[in-house]
């Protein structure tokens, strides 16, 4: 029961950094600060979604498991952002229109 | 008290079917594909609440990532080839050629054909059946593998695994013929943090897709999930340079390509010589036939995919070029 709580808790906490990151995604103005806010209020989100269900499942192969997703997740998204920021930079010159 | 899978499959229902809509409307061909991408990853999370963790893990590795990637090389190729790859043109939002009104129409008719033949057999089908899940069962301690779903698409249904194997092989004839005389894009330059990222994940993929193989005789997993998995290594090593396709590797390739088709079809063979029908593998073999297919087009699935992707057949540079590259 209190392992389901917590899990409910951090779960929670992390959809709400989503939620966030995707609010930041819709609103900020221009490319480099939607990365911004998709990168690390993701990151955050996946990092305590992990969590959650880490507590919710504490055996040793799903542990393994969750940690394996969380650090090839973090990776593959902060290269992407890295990826798309770069692209944005060397196309600055010819800016997209809205 | 309404049960929260059920809002959330509601949900997730009305997503794909409208990420399919925007697929479908959006005039922008790279936001197109980017919502196609999206489209995948949804309907695989839609087969995992279906119950089926192996449409959804073929969902994830094929449908969304292989032909993702397949999609965005080929806008980059379009983009090439009608010299439109400056950069205010790649940036714009209309199609580089307008296809023919007779294309559309005959592709329209063919899907349509095909929407209403699946809309029969699904009319058609018996409501709430008992399906297959019983004969299945039942026939699981002849199978040689703990997988109800390996046992059927490598066992019981063989018959339509080689035909996939056999379609994957088509598709890359084709490429190969087709796109011969077309020049090569040249693949951007990705920069040195993805080159680290590509060093870190590839031996992770290497291992995650043997897994995915090795796995599927008990669990959800097997050859296609496998294979597109390990494609992935191909397509890294291509976007990385780390390799790159000579004329003089063509040979291997092919044998690539074939080698799937042509163990799957010799061990049909070998069965049926042994005064069995095709496919009908020996208990005491089984398990090890069912393997050694599986590995061997694991292998093939995933040399066609890196050549799909790569697209176009390594020709032999002519003279001056050769001589310019020596």
């Amino acid at each position: 029961m209190m392992q389901e709580l917590i899990a409910a808790i951090l779960i929670a906490l992390g959809t709400v950094f989503f939620i966030a990151g995707t609010l930041g995604l819709l609103r900020f103005p221009d490319i480099y600060c939607r990365l911004h806010a998709l990168t690390k209020a993701d990151g955050l989100g996946l990092g305590l979604i992990a969590l959650g269900a880490a507590v919710l499942l504490a055996t040793p192969g799903a542990l393994f498991r969750i940690a394996l997703i969380w650090v090839f997740v973090a990776l593959a998204s902060a290269t992407c952002g890295h990826l798309v920021a770069r692209y944005a930079r060397q196309t600055e010159r010819t800016p997209r229109h809205d | 008290m309404i049960d929260p899978y059920v809002i959330l499959d509601l949900l997730l229902g009305l997503a794909v079917v409208a990420l399919a809509a925007a697929v479908l409307t959006v005039r922008d061909l790279f936001a197109a594909i980017v919502l196609f991408i999206v489209f995948g990853l949804l309907s695989a999370l839609a087969w995992v609440r279906l119950a089926a963790p192996d449409v959804a893990l073929a969902e994830a590795a094929i449908g969304t990532g292989l032909t993702g990637a397949l999609l965005l090389k080929t806008l980059h190729h379009l983009r090439y080839v009608t010299g439109s790859l400056d950069r205010q043109a790649a940036l714009s939002v209309t199609p580089v050629q307008p296809v023919p009104m007779a294309v559309i129409w005959v592709n329209a008719a063919f899907c349509g054909l095909v929407t209403l033949g699946l809309a029969a057999a699904f009319l058609g089908a018996p409501r709430n059946g008992p399906g297959f899940d019983a004969l299945v069962a039942e026939a699981m301690p002849a199978s040689g593998v703990e997988h109800p779903v390996t046992a059927v698409l490598l066992n019981f249904r063989a018959y339509d695994t080689l035909m996939e194997v056999v379609v994957l092989l088509a598709a890359v004839i084709a490429v190969w013929q087709i796109e011969r005389g077309l020049s090569e894009a040249p693949a951007p330059a990705l920069g040195e943090v993805w080159a680290g990222f590509a060093r870190l994940v590839l031996p992770a993929i290497v291992v995650i897709g043997t897994y995915l193989l090795w796995v599927g005789a008990e669990a959800p997993g097997g050859a296609f999930q496998g294979g597109a998995v390990l494609a992935a290594v191909g397509l890294l090593l291509l976007l990385s340079r780390l390799y790159v396709p000579r004329p003089a590797h063509r040979g291997v390739a092919r044998l690539g390509f074939v080698l799937g088709t042509g163990a799957f079809a010799a061990v049909a063979l070998l069965v049926a010589g042994g005064g069995r029908v095709a496919f009908e593998y020996p208990l005491e073999h089984a398990k090890t036939l069912i393997l050694l297919i599986e590995g061997v087009v694991t292998i093939s699935i995933a040399i066609t995919l890196a050549a799909l992707f790569h697209g176009r057949e390594p020709v032999a540079l002519s003279a001056s070029e050769t001589r310019h590259d020596a």
